[in-house]
């Protein structure tokens, strides 16, 4: 099976008929969520102070129905609008925004207590967009310049994904650095071929108190 | 869904659109009020995040007169609860945002705002 990210743009991916499979796949349903509560963890969030939270790539609230759980107030973006409709039907309790992650965000400095994000960032990396002048360097750099601004300081941005080589992280790892994020790469089951999580955890300021 | 929570965070993000691109502006407005779960704590850790001139007017916009022109230095539960219902309750529908620098119109559809930007504008 070819990588989603390699056939189309997200938007054009995931329409109607995608964005409903996707949601109602359980076993996507149950990865999701593991990797939700992983993320969610590895953001470290100071206990009994209610968070208002960034989820990147929210898609159709897999995430944020988890956030809701969770007791977090939240804002999830999107770039496919038949996920996002599929969002609004699951009725999740976040603001949801149409936006090209690429292209930056417009959130004023210190909006968020942190971002999560899961199964996106590997959309960034492929040159095929709907805005073919913007290379993946350029559209990354946007996105974590824009990103750390809007973040409080200190906290964090967990964002999971799928690089398909070291290079692909090398290159994700430098430019958020630029951007001005601390941080790294944890991998979980590193030595399992299926099981492998990458989640690029990455600190702003000293990424919260607790380490 | 867009509240008036997220609006008061939200700055123009075109390109080389830097200054007076703050609150974007309400045009043609639909509103729906839907019931939120009070949590005092997260309504006042919110209160320094928060431009209040820009909330007041986006709020009086909305028919909202509820919260007093400044920030009372006193905080009550009368007056967390008034912000409660500002910042979470009221949900935009239908209309659009649109810069105050630049006028670019950001659409609101089923309570989504379109934050897309064209090629030329892109940062
Ligand atoms: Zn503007």
């Amino acid at each position: 099976m070819s990588r989603p990210e390699l056939i189309a743009p997200p938007e054009i991916y995931y329409g109607d008929v995608e964005a409903t499979k996707y949601t109602n796949n359980t076993r996507i349903q149950q990865i999701q969520a593991d990797m939700t509560y992983r993320a969610l963890e590895l953001l470290n969030l100071p206990p009994d102070e209610p968070a208002f939270l960034l989820d990147i790539g929210c898609g159709s609230g897999l995430s944020g129905e988890i956030l809701d759980e969770e007791g977090y107030t939240w804002v999830g973006v999107d770039v496919a609008p038949s996920m996002l409709e599929v969002a609004l039907e699951r009725e999740v309790e976040g603001d949801l925004f149409l936006q090209d992650i690429g292209q930056g965000f417009g959130f004023r400095p210190g909006s968020f207590d942190g971002a999560i994000s899961i199964s996106v960032l590997q959309w960034l990396l492929n040159a095929e967009t709907s805005h073919p002048t913007s290379s993946p360097p350029h559209r990354l750099t946007r996105f974590f310049t824009t990103l750390h601004s809007a973040l409080r300081n200190p906290s964090r941005a967990i964002l999971q994904f799928y690089p398909t080589s070291d290079d692909q992280i090398q290159l994700i790892t430098s430019i958020a650095q630029k951007a001005g994020f601390g941080g790294g790469v944890v991998v979980d089951y590193p030595n399992s071929k299926k099981a492998r999580k990458v989640f690029l955890c990455l600190f702003v300021g000293g990424g919260g108190s607790q380490v | 869904m867009v509240r008036l929570i997220t609006h008061n965070l939200l700055a123009c993000h075109a390109k080389n659109c830097t200054s007076n691109n703050f609150p974007l502006q309400f045009k043609d407005i639909e509103i729906e009020l839907r019931e939120a779960e009070f949590n005092p704590d997260f309504i006042r850790g919110f209160l320094p995040k928060l431009e209040w001139k820009a909330l007041i007017d986006a709020a009086k916009q909305l028919g909202d007169t509820s919260l007093p022109s400044e920030q009372p230095e006193m905080i009550d539960d009368e007056f967390l609860k008034n912000l409660h219902h500002v910042l979470l309750e009221i949900h935009i529908e239908e209309g659009a945002m649109i810069c105050p620098n630049c006028q670019h119109v950001y659409p609101i559809s089923n309570g989504i705002p379109n934050m897309l930007l064209a090629e030329h504008e892109i940062g």
